[in-house]
């Protein structure tokens, strides 16, 4: 393993108090293990927190700030935080009008922030929860814990996040949120694995010429082996199984996000953009917004996820909304 | 069971896991993320220390200190998993000390079941379920029939063991290796093996004192 790291054991809380020294506009508690922004809470405001293993940075700390998380709670890597952490940066930003919880589906997410809301509940603050499942390659099924939480976080942080910064209540906020996430799909291939740093080596190998299909951000092994195809078939088959999924009529519009999973160079995730371009115009589909980078990360995992989310003018206005945050800033 | 018996216990489960951090890990990295082994040493440490900095006039009072600090530390599903099972344990025995076999068989039992309604894992799953359950199972058929605990101990630690080794042919329904589908098949559950492990440092706790 060669990594930028001095202690395996130190990652996280090395990795946050850099985050704390490049920028001074949020609030690091250490102690807590959140982040925070640094003017919350802000009264009358609903507040948006989230959380979830370490490892897929920018998410979820790197989505503080004004127009979209109010705090994030980071927790080991991979692993998701404890009840504690979601439940101290919860009551730290609440502002009176109530907390959202955006959480991805996974069992240790969910069982954490559920323990997190109850407790939260009994302390006299109010959490509405949004779950976000988009990963279509898995089967939505008793056989499965359900489909993942991935690329399409982003997408309901950011818009739910700027309902609520324009006033929306805490229903409206999570309405909109949980709209996002039924309008989007994703799907994801990976070309290598990621090395957690305290497992020192890749979570699993793949012979040169395969690639996992259908994976998820965390270094699990996908649905299913495949070889290696050109970039334009492996589109067509993820668009497949996102349209397969969710299907959409023509004339549709759609922000679409081609993510790297964080070991992926950006020439060739503008090259599948590409692609995906062509196809979907093909289908008279229209690309209002797109958003082409590592966003949601699998540490240093080759490979990319695509995301497509139906939208209307509501959810295009929200997502214009300004935001200034160290992973995703505009019009501000 | 004394109270000295269950921090016994709560200690040696800690070692145990801690020895067998990396076989745990080496599973895990199969059908899911690669860091229960990391995960449950973190924790049971924890646990260990939280034990020492405590003191307990009941061996109900050992469990929820034990589950309280799981859940507080260990984050992931395995936090709360355990967490809920060692506190309900706990919270189901007779407060004071000592607590008798069948106190204990009927709080391996309120641990199962918190750990079904936390995750939803029914037997057959691939999770803690299938080594916990045989457990508790067999631990209260031993009891039942008359056995003391260190006997009773012995079967649940056997039962677990094997029941951890027939997840090896199961297909994951709940969890990350869910997600794997068919391919879960063929790798024995780490949930279920660090199930086990508990349940033989009982065992060995209670052998050894008599």
């Amino acid at each position: 393993m060669k990594k930028f790291i001095n202690d395996p054991a130190d990652v996280v809380a090395e990795a946050l108090a850099g985050l704390a020294a490049a920028h001074p506009e949020l609030r690091v508690d250490a102690a807590g293990q959140y982040v925070a922004r640094a003017d919350a809470p802000r009264a009358g405001k609903v507040a948006l927190v989230s959380g979830g293993g370490s490892g897929h940075e920018p998410l979820h700390g790197g989505f503080v700030g004004p127009g979209m998380l109010d705090a994030a709670c980071p927790g080991e890597i991979f692993t998701s935080p404890v009840p504690d952490q979601i439940l101290a940066a919860s009551k730290a930003v609440d502002g009176g009008a109530g907390v959202v919880h955006v959480v991805k589906n996974y069992t240790g997410d969910v069982m954490n922030f559920q323990l997190a809301a109850e407790m939260a509940a009994d302390e006299g603050v109010t959490v509405e929860t949004v779950l976000v499942d988009d990963d279509v390659a898995v089967e939505n099924s008793t056989w499965t814990a359900g489909r993942r939480g991935t690329g399409a976080t982003l997408l309901v942080e950011k818009i739910a996040g700027a309902r609520a910064e324009e006033g929306g209540k805490l229903a409206e906020v999570a309405a909109i949120g949980r709209q996002v996430n039924e309008s989007s799909a994703s799907f994801a291939y990976a070309l290598t694995a990621g090395t957690t740093p305290s497992a020192g080596r890749p979570g699993f190998d793949l012979p040169e010429d395969e690639i996992e299909v259908g994976v998820g951000i965390h270094g699990e092994p996908g649905r299913r082996r495949e070889k290696l195809r050109p970039a334009k078939q492996l589109v067509e088959s993820a668009l497949d199984a996102i349209l397969d999924a969710k299907p959409r009529g023509r004339g549709d519009r759609v922000i679409v996000l081609v993510n790297g999973l964080g070991g992926t160079p950006l020439i060739e995730l503008y090259l599948v953009y590409g692609e995906l371009a062509k196809i979907l115009a093909a289908k008279n589909l229209t690309i209002e917004r797109r958003l082409i980078g590592n966003y949601v990360t699998s540490l240093d995992m080759a490979g990319l996820s695509i995301t497509v989310t139906r939208v209307d003018d509501e959810m295009l206005r929200l997502w214009d909304a300004p935001v200034v945050t160290p992973g995703l800033r505009w019009g501000a | 069971m004394e109270v000295d018996l269950a921090i016994g216990w709560m200690r040696a489960t800690a070692d145990a896991v801690a020895a067998s951090s990396e076989e745990l890990t080496r599973l895990d990295a199969a059908i899911g993320d690669g860091d229960h082994g990391v995960n449950l040493t973190r924790g049971f440490a924890a646990v260990a220390a939280a034990l020492d900095a405590g003191s307990f006039a009941g061996v109900g009072e050992v469990f929820v200190t034990a589950g309280s600090t799981l859940i507080s530390k260990v984050g992931g599903a395995s936090g709360p998993l355990y967490g809920s099972a060692l506190r309900s344990l706990g919270k189901a025995l007779p407060p004071g000390a000592p607590v008798t076999a069948s106190d204990l068989a009927a709080g391996l039992h309120a641990g199962l079941e918190a750990v079904r309604k936390l995750g939803g894992a029914e037997p057959g799953d691939k999770t803690i379920v299938d080594a916990w359950k045989p457990a508790a199972d067999a631990f209260e058929a031993a009891v039942a029939a008359g056995a003391g605990l260190p006997e009773a101990a012995g079967e649940a630690a056997r039962a677990a063991r094997e029941g951890a080794r027939a997840t090896t042919d199961l297909r994951a329904r709940k969890g990350r290796a869910s997600y794997l589908g068919e391919r879960s098949a063929g790798h024995q559950d780490p949930g279920a093996t660090s199930t086990a492990l508990l349940f033989r440092a009982l065992s060995e706790q209670a052998g050894n004192s008599g």
